[in-house]
């Protein structure tokens, strides 16, 4: 075997038992425990404070359709805390995805403006034809996921892959198919402006960035939840887009 | 032997999935075979953050028709809002790795390291 | 019930080794693809419906599409 085979290998095994013997620690009164699969325990972890919906006010029960006007509206609790309680890391996620997008197009710039030469050698008949049944039925699946995001599970992420994937079948179908650049350019950029608004409105009216200033009402309808659903709409919008951006650039390079 | 395997297989199974993808980065000599590695590496440590919050009989949270106050026994919501960032960054990270990887493919006409002047190793 | 999640775990971690040792390129992308699913599998059996839609939708569809995108491009343009 090469040497650098062998370093390799004896660098890994050190890595791997000095990640394994941390689980091997018996913990202290109310830390975490990592030797126990399956016993979390989930009374003295912070996550009680959010199933509670809790964290700035007292303690009340959450009844399906029934209680009103709690700290966040929406019936999913990942949602709740992605979108209302941690909106800050949501905003570094869109700005990183943002660059990832920005800094392929600046790499892969092409003055001649070339067409899309990823071609197969002949045209499929399965795609060209069922592409024509399946693209505004995935869109609408896209949609709903985004829109009901904050009561069943879903979200932006999951439905702005969902539309991403409709518009690579359709760039793989036939390739006459062009995407207008300028249409995009500014769907993207307003959805990105008015998240960024909707933040610093919270700021003037309230005190802090991204608070939650419309009223929630009660769990479990479609107009609950605050400011959750428009902010999901607008990142919804912006991560289907520069998907697709991504997926035309690396066909056009 | 079932009770090693209850205990041990998911923690265990998600740090070898990241010292595999590690092996791949480090002893691949071809560029598209190390960023394979690197999306493994992703993909074992978001297992491994997610298997942190289970709970033996919980149930997912969210507040449904049939579960309906929050008295039940769910499982942790944090990490799982964790790793939902964590995925988006991964994909992002090896988009623009792959563009890298079509410019020096134009300049060197080849994708095996030992012959891309400064890559040597 | 531990006995299924044992074995997938086990699958998971052969076709990650075999993702690597490949010598054609586009066995070792559908085997990246195949640990995608198998982790998919996994957190819908940690009870976490929005991570395994994510990770279903994100890592192996537009992953392994972008990867199959830049291999007709460097090399092999027979596929």
């Amino acid at each position: 075997m090469n040497f650098r085979k062998i370093l390799a290998l004896i660098t890994i095994i050190l890595l791997g038992i000095f990640i394994l013997q941390a689980f091997l620690i018996i913990p202290e009164k109310r830390e975490i425990a990592l030797n126990n699969f399956g016993k979390a325990d989930i009374e003295n972890r912070t996550a009680q404070l959010y199933i509670d919906k809790s964290v700035n006010s007292t303690n009340e029960q959450v009844i399906y359709k029934e209680s009103k006007d709690k700290e966040s509206g929406s019936a999913n609790i990942v949602t709740s805390i992605v979108a209302n309680y941690r909106a800050l890391d949501t905003l570094g996620e869109v700005t990183v995805l943002f660059l990832a997008a920005t800094g392929l197009s600046a790499i892969l710039y092409n003055k001649k403006h070339a067409k899309s030469n990823f071609i197969l050698k002949e045209d499929s008949f399965i795609l060209k034809n069922g592409i024509k049944i399946l693209f505004p039925l995935l869109i609408l699946a896209g949609s709903y996921i985004i829109i009901y995001g904050h009561l069943s599970p879903g979200g932006s992420f999951q439905g702005g892959a969902v539309i991403a994937t409709a518009f690579l079948l359709k760039l793989l179908s036939s390739k006459e198919y062009e995407l207008d650049e300028n249409i995009l350019k500014i769907i993207e950029v307003t959805a990105g402006v008015s998240f960024v608004s909707i933040g610093l409105y919270g700021l003037y009216a309230e005190g802090s960035f991204l608070t939650n200033f419309l009223e929630t009402g009660t769990i479990a309808n479609l107009f609950s939840g605050g400011i959750v659903p428009i902010i999901y709409i607008t990142i919804g919008l912006k991560v289907a887009v520069e998907l697709t951006n991504i997926i035309n650039d690396l066909m056009k390079a | 032997m079932i009770d090693f395997l209850e205990k041990w297989s998911f923690f265990g199974g998600s740090v070898l999935l990241i010292l595999i993808g590690l092996y791949g980065v480090i002893t691949r000599k071809n560029l598209i075979k190390i960023f394979i590695g690197l999306s493994l590496m992703d993909t074992g440590i978001n297992v491994l953050l997610v298997s942190l919050g289970y709970v033996e009989g919980g149930i997912a949270p969210i507040i449904t028709s049939t579960i309906n106050n929050n008295s039940y026994n769910f499982v942790d919501p944090i990490p799982q809002a964790l790793v939902l960032t964590s995925i988006v960054i991964g994909v992002a990270v090896l988009a623009l790795g792959l563009g890298v990887i079509i410019k020096i493919y134009e300049k060197y006409n080849t994708l095996d390291i030992s012959e891309i002047r400064g890559l040597r190793w | 019930m531990t006995l299924l999640y044992s074995l997938l775990i086990l699958l998971m971690l052969i076709s990650g080794i075999a993702a690597l040792i490949f010598d054609k390129l586009v066995n070792s992308i559908i085997s990246a693809g195949m640990v995608s699913l198998i982790a998919a599998f996994l957190f819908y059996f940690l009870r976490a419906p929005d991570v395994a839609m994510a990770e279903a939708a994100i890592g192996t569809g537009i992953s392994t599409a972008i990867f199959i995108i830049t291999l007709y491009k460097t090399e092999g343009r027979g596929n």
